[in-house]
């Protein structure tokens, strides 16, 4: 009885720590470099159409079990559709895809491949522009980390 | 008297008959003995059988499989049990034991070189052919001796390895040092390697829904081996393997790798044939929630 106490005690902190969304602290770890790259597939008009669809797939693929079809994210993991994705630059939300946040359960990406990633930014920012395209995408750090999931 | 059907197959046939009906994903290099710095997505479970057939001579033709359930526990640590089993042509087919392992990543964002950190503990007996890695000085030759012998030698051991792993212009390099000591007996630590170089086919996504696109295959080669014990070190009285491998991520979570695996000196087997198909259930732990 003490023993499945114990565990269940155990479990019930592991979930916690998991499940303890993402606070954006994650924003104060990008260099400036990082955070002034550019979305090398945004200069022309139909790549970045194309682009769009291509990160759709890879969304759809590897990203939608968490964060849902939908973007509104699952089961208390955050959404990709919010004020702190929208206020990201696009070299933020790469350095996402290529470090992650273990720590609060988001796997680095480096495994798909470079242009994937870039992709997959392109729709992130597609899925934000309509409730808030006029956010600056040069916001600093600080502001980012303040802004509501 | 022929060896009858490996028992494990009856366990794998049913998630065979449910793969088409569950949507899954995940992209890993392609390696069949080689870790990658690619851990388990947390809340995922991977179940995947690895088949091996080899007919190594002067040795009975034999066919091995592991079955594997690989959990991803949280985004830094993936845990992972294998149960294994084998066929061996005019003899018998056998269980031969299970493995249980846990892999960490240690450092909180991607470097040049990515570490992690690998523990397992093994109770398989030396009947076991899965050929999972190579420690010590295993030779093919250990092959020749039937089951009922070999299966009464268990060997219980900790294992560690320490994974590195890199990305350079779309390659994945990853490298595999491995230690291991039997816990049961005074044998001296064994060594060994692994190495692996990958790519996927495609650069980027088709903005097409498609199933065989360039962007869900993966190719690569790997060479693994032992490297003698304590006593031993080195790459003599030792066998060694390399080979290509070739991956097909299905956009529906299903994975299938496969690969020769050619012996390089006279201790290995000639080749070493391999072919794993896994199914990702995404998301396994939300089947225990109830909100969204």
């Amino acid at each position: 009885m003490k023993t499945r106490r114990l565990l269940g005690a155990g479990f019930a902190l592991l979930s916690a720590a998991l499940l303890m969304g993402a606070d954006g602290a994650w924003l104060d770890r990008i260099s400036p470099r990082d955070h002034a790259r550019v979305n090398p597939l945004i200069r022309d008009a139909q790549v970045k159409h194309d682009a769009v669809g291509a990160g759709a797939q890879v969304y759809r693929a590897e990203c939608a079990k968490c964060h849902g079809e939908d973007g509104r994210g699952l089961h208390g993991r955050p959404a990709v559709i919010s004020r702190r994705v929208s206020l990201a630059s696009d070299g933020d939300l790469f350095w996402l895809m290529n470090n992650g946040v273990p720590w609060k359960g988001m796997p680095p990406w480096m495994m798909l491949p470079e242009k994937e990633r870039w992709q997959l930014v392109t729709y992130l920012r597609s899925l934000n522009e309509t409730p808030l395209a006029a956010a600056d995408g040069n916001a600093s750090p600080s502001q980012l980390k303040g802004a509501s999931r | 008297m022929r060896a009858p059907t490996a028992p494990l197959l009856y366990l794998v046939l049913p998630l065979c008959l449910i793969f088409p009906t569950i949507r899954a994903g995940g992209q890993e290099p392609p390696y069949l003995v080689t870790y990658s710095d690619v851990l388990e997505e947390p809340g995922n479970l991977e179940v995947a059988t690895q088949n091996l057939y080899s007919a190594p001579k002067d040795a009975n033709p034999f066919y091995a499989q592991t079955v594997e359930f690989e959990y991803g526990a949280t985004a830094w640590w993936t845990t992972e049990v294998y149960l294994q089993g084998q066929v061996t042509d005019r003899d018998s087919s056998i269980f031969t034991g299970f493995r249980f392992e846990n892999r960490f990543r240690p450092l909180r964002r991607t470097y040049w070189v990515n570490p992690v950190v690998y523990v397992e503990y093994e109770d398989v007996s030396s009947a076991d052919k899965s050929f999972l890695e190579i420690t010590g000085n295993h030779v093919i030759q250990d092959q020749q001796v039937a089951n009922a012998l070999l299966r009464k030698d268990v060997e219980r051991s900790m294992e560690g390895k320490l994974i590195l792993s890199s990305y350079v212009k779309g390659f994945n390099f990853s490298e595999n040092m491995i230690s291991e000591k039997n816990v049961a007996s005074n044998e001296p630590w064994e060594f060994g390697y692994s190495v692996g170089v990958s790519r996927p086919l495609a650069n980027g996504a088709n903005p097409h829904h498609c199933i065989f696109c360039r962007q869900y295959f993966s190719a690569g080669g790997e060479l693994f081996g032992g490297l003698g014990t304590r006593y031993t070190f080195g790459l003599s009285g030792t066998s060694q393997y390399a080979g290509p491998t070739v991956s097909f991520s299905a956009p529906r979570n299903i994975t299938v790798l496969v690969g020769p695996e050619f012996g390089l000196n006279a201790n290995s087997a000639k080749v070493l044939w391999r072919l794993k198909a896994a199914y990702e259930f995404n998301q396994f732990r939300d089947l225990f929630r109830r909100s969204r």
